[in-house]
């Protein structure tokens, strides 16, 4: 899948934010007055602006009123309903804990447990699709989970949890890599059942139907990149989980945990990047390439 | 809504005789023109006479080759457009209710000015069947020409898809697929009709016939074996040349 910048922004933007939304919400830690002010502005900031980068993407924005319509059936406007109910809930609470120093802390679970919500449901628009098999797994959204709150929890010093859930999320990691290498051929697509004619011996594509490049091409069968996959996968993994893991155990003191922020987030940049890049969609089997 | 109808009225739909399908691209052309100039926006195309040409086409024609286990190879040609699948994940990704599936007749349609052009039913589609028009940000896909098939101002042998009323070779055939007295319905029986990657599950509504199995030429001519080559290898002047010029 062809890796574009605004959604690789908005995953991973939209993702902290509201991992960092949900530890506000259940009151770790419990912040009143300007002190608040600073954390919520980050985690607004972060889940707003994730939002603002996903419309870049879209053919027609002036129109996304009308995607909060279908949270009946799809992924995608169950995301878009969950992250302004998480953020409307997220932001009454904060105009309290910040102006009147007052904490409904009810409220704040109702935020955190939206919050958490709108983070699967933003995993789920990826992997609900069986086109992309790499994608149509548990590991999917589970990762995105653990990335989301580990990030928020770093965000939200709250080292300890932040140690737990990136060293988690490195587990996931792993093993979301070794099963995803195997999944398009696990579910048995190749040109042949593409086709039909595998009954008939080996297919392969003869003849393009274009000689130029066309949209099918451009966002789905992207090969560029993924033949460094190897290593950006190490960048990646010492990026996002090793390297924050190791300043935690040197020290929790702020400007070690703001290297382990920095660090991990360049680290889920290169992971999002290749989350895409390495991505294949069955039809690249009616093009002969994947 | 981009819930699914349970059930459909009709099953309207293409059957394509991979067969007699010569790969003329002329279903390409028609289904360009026709669509270009009816349903919805336009089928744009970017940098048209220049060094990278590329456009938005509902129907293109695929080549391949399939290589038996004992035999010379055959060279199939392979239109695709939109299936109108049963169970299409293309409606059912789409956030704002633009792409949905008709109850009357399950033709797949999106509703353009409702799309957001996300693009996230393209993916979700495993044929290749949708295509985002980059100059009008909207997604497009086959119609199964609703504009010509219910449209009492052509005659009435124009009432079909536009790349059925073209083929040259009649490998298009469009009907009700739903009724099993229908004439491609019993094509399908009797050919063999199948699906295209039917473990996505999406149970296609159009079908595909598989090329009918190639002739294999008896050996008829009852003189043949006595004209068998009567000479296995060369002797005199040219043997001696043969073996002169292996040396070399
Ligand atoms: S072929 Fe693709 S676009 Fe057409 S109905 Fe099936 S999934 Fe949707
Ligand atoms: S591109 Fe348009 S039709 Fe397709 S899912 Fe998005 S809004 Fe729906």
């Amino acid at each position: 899948m062809h890796p574009a910048g605004s959604v690789i922004v908005f995953t991973v933007a939209s993702g902290l934010g509201f991992g960092l939304l949900t530890w506000l919400g259940i009151g770790v830690p419990t912040l009143k007055g300007w002190h608040a002010f600073w954390y919520y502005a980050v985690a607004f900031g972060l889940a707003g602006g994730g939002l603002l980068a996903s419309t870049f993407h879209l053919g027609n924005p002036q129109r996304f009123l009308k995607a909060f319509s279908q949270w009946r059936s799809s992924w995608l406007s169950r995301e878009g309903c969950l992250a302004v109910a998480s953020m409307a809930v997220m932001g009454v609470f904060a105009i309290c804990s910040i102006f009147m120093g007052s904490i409904w802390q009810p409220l704040g679970y109702i935020g955190a447990a939206l919050s958490v919500l709108t983070i699967f449901a933003t995993s789920m628009i990826y992997a609900q699709l069986k086109t992309v098999p790499r994608w149509n797994h548990w590991t999917t959204p589970c990762l995105f989970l653990l990335l989301s709150l580990g990030g928020g929890a770093l965000l939200a010093l709250q080292t300890w949890s932040a140690g737990i859930l990136i060293g988690l999320a490195g587990v996931v990691q792993l093993l979301a890599w070794y099963l995803g290498d195997n999944q398009f051929k696990r579910r048995g697509s190749n040109t042949g059942t593409a086709t039909g004619l595998g009954f008939r011996g080996t297919v392969r594509s003869f003849e393009s139907p274009h000689t130029g490049n066309n949209y099918l091409l451009k966002e789905m069968v992207h090969k560029v990149g993924r033949k460094h996959a190897q290593k950006l996968r190490v960048i990646a993994f010492a990026l996002m989980i090793v390297s924050p893991l190791i300043c935690l155990f040197i020290s929790f003191s702020i400007p070690v945990v703001a290297v382990a922020l920095v660090l991990h987030i360049l680290g889920i940049f290169t992971q999002r990047w290749l989350f895409f890049a390495e991505a294949e969609h069955v039809v690249g089997l009616y093009y002969g390439k994947r | 809504m981009t819930t699914l109808p349970q059930t459909t009225d009709k099953k309207l739909g293409l059957v394509i005789d991979l067969d007699t399908c010569v790969g003329c691209h002329a279903c390409v052309v028609s289904c360009k023109g026709w669509n270009t100039e009816n349903y919805g926006a336009p089928l744009s195309d970017q940098d048209a006479y220049g060094a990278d040409p590329s456009g938005t086409f509902l129907n293109r024609v695929h080549s391949y080759e399939v290589t038996p286990e004992v035999g010379p190879a055959q060279l199939i040609h392979f239109p695709k457009s939109c299936l109108h699948c049963d169970d299409a994940p293309c409606v059912t990704v789409c956030p704002t209710g633009a792409s949905y599936k008709r109850q009357e007749d399950g033709i797949v349609l999106v509703n353009e000015d409702a799309c957001i052009g996300c693009g996230l039913c393209a993916w979700a589609c495993p044929y290749g069947a949708r295509e985002m028009d980059q100059a009008a940000g909207v997604m497009k896909k086959c119609t199964l020409c609703v504009d010509r098939i219910y449209n009492e101002n052509l005659p009435e042998e124009d009432r079909v898809p536009s790349c059925v009323r073209t083929c040259p070779s009649g490998a298009r055939h469009f009907g009700d697929l739903g009724d099993e007295n229908s004439d491609v319905s019993k094509l399908v029986v009797e050919r063999g009709g199948m699906d295209l990657m039917p473990e996505q599950g999406t149970k296609p509504v159009n079908k595909y016939l598989p090329p009918r199995p190639k002739d294999v030429v008896p050996e008829f001519d009852i003189l043949a074996p006595y004209l068998e080559p009567v000479a296995s290898s060369q002797k005199g002047f040219l043997s001696w040349l043969d073996k002169a010029l292996e040396k070399i």
